[in-house]
């Protein structure tokens, strides 16, 4: 179990997913636990719940995980992934409402200091107009 | 319901789905990000290619699987739209309900999941008129409900066209967005009438 809150990075480009992961993993380090996903099932652009609650599941410790979406679909489509989840499992992980790039960053910077869920979300959430 | 109209159900929503996927994604591309008839196509022939162990289901079960199908395979928004329309009509008749009951449990899934009611150009725009006809037609013989259907699924869709968009993609666009129909309200259209189709030539 990871100890300080994991991030998962959701777009519907796998592009823009993986850069926005390269970027934390740059900018935060390696202690924060990165996940992203990004295009749909067929490969184009576009989410899969499948596919978020796997990469939730990769990085979900015992603080919980911090799910930063792009746009509407994604958001959607993490809903259904945490509705996946045991209630458990579920009860740790929460959506952003924060700008993808910035917010992941912000998040994951606020994650390695070992700031709880709620603390990780609401700095990332201060990046929202 | 029998397995035969499941499959009819099934069959007459992958087709239509199909047929006007173009229409369907140039309308997106207007309003949207353009992905809407790419996206319910490939949803809707996954459900179609799994269509008889669905049919093979009972009714509310049928419904449901083919609910989560179109989420892990639609890609968009619609996915978790379209899916919890069908998830919530499977469990409603799954618990008995009867057919408005049913539908009126899959569209107060749908405002929950999009956090939108009607007036915002959405699907929800189509899929609330045509409830109340169908609440409004229970004990009417099946030739005068399916009209009646009909004509709010084309009404209610017309109606999205100088609708300014508040929800989805096409909100960004502001005033931009009127004068155009709402993608999904032109797929729920199509879809009502595939269902009234399936229906009349069963009734």
């Amino acid at each position: 179990m990871s100890e300080v809150v994991g991030i998962v990075v959701v777009s519907h480009s796998p592009l823009v997913a993986q850069g926005t992961a390269d970027m934390v993993r740059q900018m935060v380090g390696d202690e924060v636990p990165v996940a992203f996903t990004g295009g749909d099932p067929a490969g184009g652009l576009g989410t899969s719940p499948d596919a978020i609650k796997t990469a939730i599941e990769t990085v979900l410790g015992a603080k919980g995980v911090a799910v930063m979406v792009d746009l509407g679909g994604a958001e959607m489509n993490a809903e259904m992934a945490i509705e996946m989840l045991e209630d458990d499992a579920a009860s740790r992980v929460r959506i952003c409402n924060a700008p993808l790039v910035e917010g992941a960053v912000i998040a994951a910077t606020e994650a390695s200091g070992g700031a709880s869920l709620e603390d990780v979300c609401a700095t990332a959430e201060e990046l929202s107009p | 319901m029998s397995q035969a109209l499941i499959a009819a159900l099934i069959d007459a929503a992958a087709a239509t789905i199909v047929a006007n996927a173009e229409e369907l994604t140039a309308l997106d591309q207007a309003i949207g990000d353009g992905d809407h008839g790419i996206n319910l196509k490939r949803g809707f022939e996954a459900v179609a290619a799994e269509r008889d162990a669905f049919a093979a289901a009972d009714v509310g079960d049928a419904f449901a699987k083919a609910g989560m199908k179109l989420v892990s395979t639609v890609g968009g928004a619609s996915g978790p739209l379209y899916g919890s329309l069908l998830m919530g009509i499977g469990k409603a008749l799954k618990g008995g309900a009867g057919l408005e009951a049913a539908v009126a449990d899959g569209i107060a899934l749908v405002k929950k999941r999009g956090k939108s009611d009607t007036g915002a150009k959405t699907m929800l725009d189509v899929l609330v008129p045509v409830l109340t006809v169908l609440e409004q037609t229970a004990g009417a013989a099946p030739a005068e409900r399916v009209a009646a259907l009909r004509q709010a699924a084309d009404e209610a869709r017309e109606a999205t066209k100088p609708m300014l968009a508040t929800r989805g993609r096409a909100s960004f666009l502001g005033e931009r967005s009127i004068g155009h129909y709402d993608p999904g309200a032109t797929s729920t259209r199509l879809l009502v009438h595939a269902a009234c189709d399936v229906w009349e030539a069963q009734a």
